[in-house]
């Protein structure tokens, strides 16, 4: 009976440990893998423990070349959007204007869309219009599907900002310039950056739009696509690794400072 | 700094439309360098546009805003050398306490601010709280920081958009004696919109009374009270028993009426119509200055008084003092407050009494005009802002 009631009371702690558990053990298996020495071109199977591709992430040919090739693409798109969608989410909650409806309807367009058609029609674009594809057609199409998630993280933040914050800043001899850059940017920091995060994920991540659009340049995901094909080196489990490893540290570090200013939210 | 007009503030004819809607009449004001004025009114009434069209939030659709000499019309809001405390604060909830009362003087290059920053939350009696952020500070605090983010600046003028409307009862009480005492301080003018008539009346020096879009009258609290020139103001400050009348005569200074049965006197001077005899006009005399007499006692009661003869509908004990409703043959609902020095165990529901009064304390009013009007918003729901 002591157990039964044990269970119980801990049944909430415990559906959470176990889908936890679910959601971390790929990254596990990845992590264990890094340290794998496998015969042969395949690292499906465990042999011993090894840090040989710890030592040399990059001994894989033209691999940390794409990783290059994808943290850039990264960058740039997630600048990009975040720019161009942060705009947005400002014209469309502040401005009354014609067609404010349809264009808040557009915005959403892309994210409901399957990502194959959109890659297809995209490839089909640029083909018409002449243009080479590679890192450039990458970048356009990146900037393009990540807009609609970064809109909508600033949207929601820019929705319940206080529109009397900014005439108090106004009213406190800030100009329209000064306005922006003390109150209206850092309220919505919030919102601008989890788009920026989002966007940068996204990007990173993205393998149908890469591919259809890519022409002869290769990225990460499509290296790693393309080498499941023909052997999987070790290298790769390295990269997945230190991403993860990246992430989990921003989020800590980003709980941290929200730490520090006490939850402004609270 | 007496002889100084720089902090006076002059609107000209100054109005606002939005499309077909007038929000704000075109209307003229003075208000004088160093005084604590309000503006009262309930929701609406275009108090809070005129407020946000002399801090440059609003732009008028006609007329002028002077400060002092200096034509502010076209100035945006941060070259005006005018602070306002919002209704909701404000209060930028990404910076501390300290951080929002600088922002003022950063913005407009000054270096040095830790000293005048100290010091002006000691004003306040927020020291200790520096380095807080405004959500960690309880509403009264909150609304102290707001003061004290506006005042440092040493504004011309302080403009307040019910800063007390979200506060409880007794907070607010307590506010209205630190807002008053930190404007005596200071020596700033302030602009107050209100729409708590006793929290116009504690505070203000002068009370300027707005109804759609219009002042309807200006003037001291006393003033206002004890001489409503309309129904309006009559009824929203405080309460008024109107009762229509016909002129009967005049003789000197005194104006001879017939209401009911009965005879009224009112003094020429507190008659705000014209009262030409068998012309109408409404009779105003405020609760508190009533006397209630026993029938059976109405010989008692000295020659000269006006006098309404009536029965008691309805009373209620309110402590200091007893609140009757007269039924009467000029008024159904007659008002008297009394105070409980000497209660008179007779003074029930359905006792047949005298009201009598002095006629010094009557006032009359044009009858053309809506004996209802503010009637509604006597007693405004506590706490509900505007």
């Amino acid at each position: 009976m002591g157990f039964v009631n044990w269970f119980k009371r801990h049944l909430v702690v415990l559906a959470g440990l176990v889908t936890l558990g679910y959601l971390l053990l790929p990254n596990i298996v990845v992590t264990v893998f890094s340290f794998n020495k496998p015969k042969g071109r395949f690292n499906y199977e465990w042999q011993q423990f090894s840090l040989d591709a710890w030592k040399d992430p990059c001994g894989v040919a033209d691999m940390c070349g794409s990783l290059s090739v994808s943290l850039q693409i990264a960058v740039w798109a997630t600048i990009g959007a975040t720019v161009l969608g942060t705009m947005i989410a400002f014209a469309l909650v502040r401005y009354r204007f014609r067609a404010r409806g349809a264009v808040n309807s557009l915005i959403f367009l892309p994210m409901a869309m399957p990502e194959v058609v959109m890659a297809a029609s995209l490839l089909t674009l640029f083909l018409n219009m002449g243009a080479q594809l590679g890192f450039w057609t990458i970048l356009i199409a990146h900037i393009m599907f990540c807009l609609s998630f970064v809109v909508t993280a600033v949207k929601a933040r820019v929705m319940s900002m206080d529109p009397r914050l900014e005439q108090a800043a106004q009213d406190l001899y800030a100009g329209p310039l000064q306005t922006f850059l003390r109150v209206t940017l850092p309220i919505a920091a919030p919102g601008i950056a989890a788009g920026a995060l989002l966007a940068f994920a996204l990007s990173f991540d993205d393998f149908i739009i890469t591919n259809f659009n890519a022409g002869s340049t290769v990225t990460f995901p499509m290296f790693v696509w393309g080498s499941a094909q023909r052997g999987t080196p070790v290298q790769i489990n390295v990269i997945g690794t230190t991403m993860f490893v990246l992430a989990v540290l921003f989020v800590l570090l980003s709980m941290a400072v929200g730490n520090r200013r006490n939850r402004r939210k609270a | 700094m007496t002889t100084d007009n720089s902090g006076d503030v002059r609107l000209s004819g100054i109005g606002k439309t939005y499309g077909s809607f007038t929000a704000v009449h075109p209307l003229d004001l003075t208000v004088p360098q160093g005084s604590f004025f309000a503006l009262l009114g309930a929701s609406g009434c275009g108090k809070t546009t005129t407020l946000r069209m002399i801090a440059g939030l609003e732009e008028p659709s006609s007329g002028t805003v002077h400060l002092g000499d200096q034509d502010v019309t076209r100035l945006p809001p941060y070259k005006r050398p005018v602070n306002t405390v919002f209704q909701s604060y404000a209060l930028f909830p990404h910076l501390d306490i300290f951080e929002n009362v600088a922002f003022g003087l950063r913005r407009r290059g000054i270096k040095s601010v830790k000293k005048q920053v100290e010091d002006m939350l000691d004003l306040v009696q927020l020291g200790e709280q520096a380095r807080k952020k405004p959500h960690q500070l309880s509403g009264g605090q909150q609304q102290r920081v707001a003061v004290a983010r506006a005042l440092i600046n040493h504004p011309k003028v302080l403009l307040l958009d019910e800063p007390l409307g979200a506060l409880d009862l007794k907070l607010r009480r307590q506010m209205q004696l630190e807002l008053k005492r930190i404007q005596t301080e200071v020596g700033i003018t302030f602009i107050h919109v209100t729409h708590d008539q006793e929290e116009a009346m504690t505070m203000a020096d002068t009370v300027a009374v707005m109804n759609a879009g219009r002042v309807e009258q200006l003037g001291s609290p006393t003033d206002l009270y004890e001489n409503p020139q309309t129904t309006f103001v009559a009824n929203f400050l405080g309460t008024s028993n109107l009762i229509e009348a016909e002129v009967d005569s005049r003789s000197g200074d005194r104006i001879s009426l017939k209401a009911g049965g009965g005879k009224l006197t009112l003094p020429e001077a507190r008659c705000s119509a014209s009262a030409t005899a068998g012309g109408k006009i409404l009779v105003g005399v405020r609760p508190e200055k009533i006397s209630l007499t026993h029938a059976d006692d109405a010989g008692d009661i000295p020659e000269g008084r006006n006098r309404i003869s009536g029965r008691i509908a309805d009373s209620s004990f309110i402590g200091v003092s007893t609140q009757y409703v007269v039924d009467s043959p000029v008024c159904p609902e007659f008002e008297v407050y009394a105070q409980n020095i000497d209660r008179d165990p007779r003074l029930v529901p359905g006792a047949e009494v005298v009201l009598h009064w002095n006629p010094a304390h009557t006032f009359g009013l044009d009858a053309a005009q809506d004996i209802d009007a503010g009637v509604e918003t006597v007693q405004p729901e506590e706490g509900v802002a505007a």
